[in-house]
């Protein structure tokens, strides 16, 4: 198991090698991408920024997670920092498991609770050379309490009762 | 007793600083330092409704601090 903010490219390959063994039939790796559009706005690029310290704790802390509940050690994940542009990846999954459906769940899992409780934050930039915080005129946009990038619903939802 | 408070994205941009000591009564809870931030001049345009973090660990408003403690503000995450 690893788990690291990185401020580079992220090694895909390197990835996938860091948990493949003999012992796993099945070997995932789920890639995040930089999209060229967000609310029907055009984007150029984006910063990705964290609390690192707190960001690190918390994707270890949801690495454990689902190596406890998928009974699987092999998952890393990377999540990148910084300038990145169309395409980049910004962050990466990798889960090896005995069995498919185990590591599409612990897949599944991480980047979910990545979604909802890593701090990191990204600010986009628009072809009409505008920036802003994505999530940050969620009220304005009528969306309420949800947080910013979560489409599916949550496996769990830690942060909606920290509200209180 | 005084507290550290972290500002991010937002909330770093729009009050123009993303760290600053804070001086409270004893007894007094991560939802006083909130409180004392959405005051601040501007605060209004952000996301009224973030997370605390306390030294790390998402904690809830009535949390009682302690000196020294890290205090974050936490607007809408959005990593992946």
């Amino acid at each position: 198991m690893r788990s690291a903010l990185v401020d580079r490219p992220i090694d895909l390959n390197a990835l996938v090698a860091e948990v493949a063994r003999t012992a796993n039939g099945a070997t995932l790796l789920f890639v995040g991408t930089v999209r060229d559009v967000n609310n029907g706005r055009l984007i150029t690029g984006m910063d990705y920024t964290a609390y690192a310290s707190m960001a690190e704790r918390e994707l270890a802390d949801i690495v454990n997670e689902a190596a406890v509940k998928f009974e699987t050690n092999d998952i890393v994940v990377e999540h990148r920092i910084g300038t990145l542009a169309l395409g980049d990846a910004s962050v990466a999954i990798a889960v090896a498991h005995p069995h498919r459906a185990p590591a599409y769940d612990a897949s599944r899992y991480v980047i979910e609770q990545l979604k909802q409780r890593v701090p990191i934050w990204k600010l986009e930039h628009y072809t009409d050379g505008t920036r802003e915080w994505v999530g940050a005129h969620t009220r304005a946009r009528g969306s309420g309490s949800r947080q910013a990038g979560l489409d599916d619903q949550a496996i769990v939802a830690p942060p909606t009762e920290m509200r209180r | 007793m005084t507290v550290n408070v972290l500002l991010f994205a937002s909330y770093a941009d729009v009050l123009g600083t993303n760290q600053f000591e804070l001086e409270l009564d004893s007894g007094a809870t991560a939802g006083d330092v909130l409180g004392h931030v959405q005051s601040m001049p501007g605060a209004r345009r952000l996301p009224q409704n973030p997370l605390l973090a306390v030294n790390e660990r998402y904690a809830r408003r009535d949390k009682v601090l302690e000196a020294g403690d890290a205090v974050a503000i936490i607007p809408p995450v959005a990593g992946g």
